[in-house]
């Protein structure tokens, strides 16, 4: 029995659905149509995810050392390791799952037409793709070495001048960022149909309106840091650099300022992802909603205190360091509420293991991972030795890369039908999981040995003792490696030759899925009246 | 204590070089044992329900149930209270790493630069790991490094002590340790710092102490002839950061068999690498880049003086 009362239109589902609404390129290029521009940025996300991809094997490929001489030249391997960094935060994790699939099921989940604001959010993602251009031209004028954090004074002093043109991408695609933020917090506010309470909106709206925020209070500080930069680097205006009567750190402090609370805009939405997966495939309501929805404001609200564990050995005071330990412990918290709430949530369901499922196992596993590595570096005495080694190199991919990217492939399997009307195979969907989840583990678990031997991070050259473990990881990322091509080969398969879909093949209960496969352009047929909550499967 | 033991053998931490580094690693074994602990609870009992709970047939129903305010409180307190608990062992080994004790037995500047270190003790001596010098410290006594930089952040890192500090130009920092053995170990840079960060690796050596007091107060072989002073300033200038002497291209060109060849130009002319050109290329570097290379050295116009732009010279001579 559905907790939602939606008369769909089936007869108006294969000639008007948002897809086919307007015909041509420019159509599509002019659209305000929040799921339209959803896809938009799945095209751009997915083409740029390729490229840091590209770098990142790359790396993994001269770090293994398998011929006589060195693949890379030192410059060449810092550029490499900067662009896939750069690439992967600033374009992928970051805009990834709230510009993709927040924009595409955020309005649909509320019961809404669109977003508050559908012009301003084709002008972001417009943003988006001038600040990407921006930043991917200082391939062509200048390579940039200094690594993603920019750290002065080395960016500033002692490096080319493609670090303006890729500090002043970022602060552009800050913007876009901003005012999808903006978007989203309106969106949830005012645009909720009738009868969805706060208590009833779906836990991915409730990650992604917290992701907002951060992205709101935050992104202003990064610009202004960026700008900074930038200043200090074309006209002379010091501030960063002792040279100049700056003070180097003091950036640090700036740039964690925005990156840590970055980071939570990187993984909230994921876990907002997680929550609706876990309660579709166990076919049960989700244990603690209450609970999980105020750990995701939590955790935001807790992201902007704990900058400071990024400087333990900055030299910034030994009190500063204990105060910022300890703030740092509180976010393990919330975390482990979230993940006794999934897990309690499979307890007495009905599992059933499609490939997003899979998705949403894995990111559970490899998260756990990650989240507990996280408390031996939140402590002082432990990440003295840790601080700038491949153990903290393990531990974001296992949050990055385990927990963002496991949610967003999964988020991409589970919306698909919705998206494209069409189902994707499920075979495929599972063969990517295998080897992407096994390929992770033998890429990134050596990594935590090598961290505990001492091995510091982006090292162009290593001791020969660091060096089988080294190969053991490089194999590994060509397990990754294959298993995003046989996603994307899934995903393009499913997109031209999928099966048609049911409004509802996963059995879910949230709004989207009681509008049709692929939705009409505005949505619903009739405003949907909401009468329990998202995930009621009495 | 034997699970620590038990564990520690089996963490690939390395073998540690100080008391400190013993107790860091009995905090390292604790929190893998409560990360396998937990592990094990949450996927452990993860990989339970998804045994038991498959779906089986498509009409079968779900419990229904929403929460537990228990249950919320039990699995938020408890984790508290272990991240309390570590987080306050953090605290206590953090301060000894950090301070250092009363009776410092040695006391060494040390200053990082792109890409090598200069350590200088109390009397004067000085050690450069451009010349591959190691730095010498005495065995169970406490030594003490007074960390700064001259261009960019680097970070000192001694993985066998379980010690880092960045260094920053423009200001002090500083860390301490008490090597309980002699030996030698080895300290990374662990701040990106450009072309040559994984190469500036050093080596601190741990002597008995009546070892270390006789090396500490030997007189320093002064270099009379002005070839040995070119090599020494060659160290001190850290040129060996750019410019290889085995004819390995770094930075900038190699310095094997340079006096006398026939140097390519950028803008397509050629010279001589006679004793002018030398000078004007240490003085001016920018005036003539060689062909393949970017202009990338520093002017040293006013930082050398004549002297000494002739004893490198002599120096340069006799790399072939």
């Amino acid at each position: 029995m559905s907790a939602t009362q939606v008369t769909t239109h089936h007869a108006a589902h294969s000639e008007h659905d948002y897809l086919n609404h307007q015909k041509g390129i420019w159509s599509w290029m002019t659209t305000i149509d929040h799921k339209r521009i959803g896809l938009m940025y799945l095209l751009t996300v997915g083409t740029l995810f390729l490229i840091g991809g590209f770098f990142a094997m790359g790396i993994r490929l001269h770090l293994a050392k398998f011929g006589a001489t060195p693949l890379l030249e030192p410059d060449t391997y810092n550029k490499f390791m900067t662009f896939h960094g750069a690439i992967m935060v600033f374009m992928v994790i970051i805009p990834g799952i709230p510009a993709f699939l927040g924009n595409f099921v955020l309005p649909i989940q509320l019961g809404a037409k669109d977003v508050a604001f559908p012009r301003l959010n084709l002008a972001s993602y417009y943003i988006f793709v001038a600040g990407a251009l921006l930043a991917a031209s200082s391939m062509y004028f200048n390579q940039v070495d200094t690594g993603w954090t920019f750290y002065t004074p080395y960016s500033t002093a002692k490096t080319g001048n493609g670090v303006i043109l890729l500090v002043m991408g970022a602060f552009t695609m800050g913007f876009s960022s901003i005012l999808t933020g903006l978007n989203f917090i309106v969106t949830t506010h005012k645009l909720r149909a009738p009868g969805m309470t706060m208590d009833r909106i779906p836990l991915m709206v409730w990650a992604l309106y917290s992701t907002s925020i951060i992205q709101i209070l935050a992104t202003p500080v990064l610009a202004i840091t960026l700008l900074l930069l930038a200043a200090e680097k074309t006209l002379g205006v010091g501030i960063f650099d002792p040279d100049l009567g700056g003070d180097p750190v003091l950036f640090q402090h700036f740039f964690w300022f925005y990156s840590h609370p970055a980071v939570y805009i990187m993984i909230l939405p994921a876990m907002g992802v997680i929550s609706e997966l876990v309660t579709a495939f166990s076919k049960k309501t989700i244990f603690g909603y209450r609970a999980i929805a105020y750990s995701s404001v939590a955790i935001a609200a807790v992201s902007f205190l704990v900058w400071g564990h990024h400087m333990f050995v900055s030299g910034q005071s030994t009190l500063a360091g204990i105060v910022f330990s300890l703030i740092t412990m509180f976010v393990g918290v919330p975390t482990a509420i979230k993940l006794f709430n999934w897990i309690s949530t499979m307890y007495r369901g009905t599992i059933s293991f499609h490939a997003p499922m899979l998705y949403a196992i894995g990111f559970m596993f490899l998260f756990t991972i990650g989240g507990l590595t996280g408390v031996f570096l939140a402590s002082t005495g432990i990440d003295i030795h840790f601080h700038d080694t491949y153990f903290v190199v393990a531990h974001f991919h296992y949050v990055m890369v385990g927990g963002t990217l496991m949610a967003l492939m999964g988020g991409i399997f589970y919306w698909f039908p919705k998206m494209f009307g069409r189902m994707s195979s499920d075979l495929g969907g599972r063969i990517s999981w295998v080897l992407i989840f096994s390929g992770f583990n033998v890429t990134f678990y050596p990594q935590f040995i090598l961290g505990a031997m001492g091995m510091p991070r982006r090292y162009f050259d290593y001791l020969p003792e660091y060096t089988s473990l080294n190969q053991i990881s490089t194999v590994g990322s060509w397990l990754i490696g294959l298993g995003f091509v046989v996603g994307l080969v899934t995903i393009i398969h499913g997109i031209l030759r999928g099966e048609k879909a049911s409004d509802n093949p996963w059995g879910a209960r949230t709004l989207e899925w009681q509008t049709s496969s692929p939705p009409p352009h505005e949505n619903f047929v009739n405003t949907p009246q909401v009468t329990a909550g998202p995930y009621d499967f009495r | 204590m034997s699970w620590i033991t038990t564990v520690l053998a089996n963490s690939f931490m390395p073998v540690p070089g100080t008391d400190l580094a013993k107790d860091v690693d009995a905090l390292y074994a604790f929190l893998i044992i409560s990360s396998l602990i937990s592990f094990v609870i949450l996927i452990g009992g993860m990989t339970w329900f998804l045994i038991k709970y498959k779906r089986t047939s498509i009409d079968q129903k779900s419990a229904y149930i929403t929460h537990n305010n228990f249950a919320e409180f039990t699995w938020s307190f408890i984790p508290l209270l272990i991240l309390l608990f570590i987080f306050y062992w953090g605290m206590v080994l953090f301060n000894d790493l950090r301070i250092p004790p009363q009776d410092v037995a040695s006391e060494i500047h040390v200053t990082a630069e792109q890409w090598a270190w200069t350590y200088r003790y109390k009397n004067g001596k000085e050690l450069y790991s451009s010349a591959n010098e190691a730095m010498v410290v005495p065995v169970n006594k406490a030594t003490k490094i007074i960390l700064t930089s001259k261009d960019v952040i680097h970070s000192f890192y001694v993985p066998a002590f379980r010690v880092k500090q960045d260094a920053i130009p423009g200001k002090f920092t500083e860390l301490w340790f008490t090597p309980n053995q002699v030996g030698e170990f080895i300290v990374f840079c662990t701040e990106y710092c450009g072309t040559k960060h994984s190469g500036m690796m050093i080596k601190i050596k741990s002597v008995p102490t009546e070892e270390y007091v006789a090396w500490y107060y030997s007189e320093t072989k002064a270099a009379t002839d002005p070839a040995s002073k070119g090599k020494l300033l060659f160290a001190q200038k850290a040129c060996v950061g750019c410019h290889s002497l085995d004819g390995t291209r770094v930075v900038g060109p190699s310095f094997k068999g340079l006096y006398g060849a026939e140097r390519k130009f950028t803008d397509g002319s050629k010279a001589l690498a006679d004793e002018n050109y030398l000078k004007e290329s240490i003085l001016v570097s920018n005036a003539k880049i060689v062909e393949n290379y970017a202009p990338q050295m520093p002017l040293y116009q006013g930082q050398l003086s004549d002297d000494e732009v002739a004893n490198l010279i002599e120096y340069i001579k006799t790399i072939k």
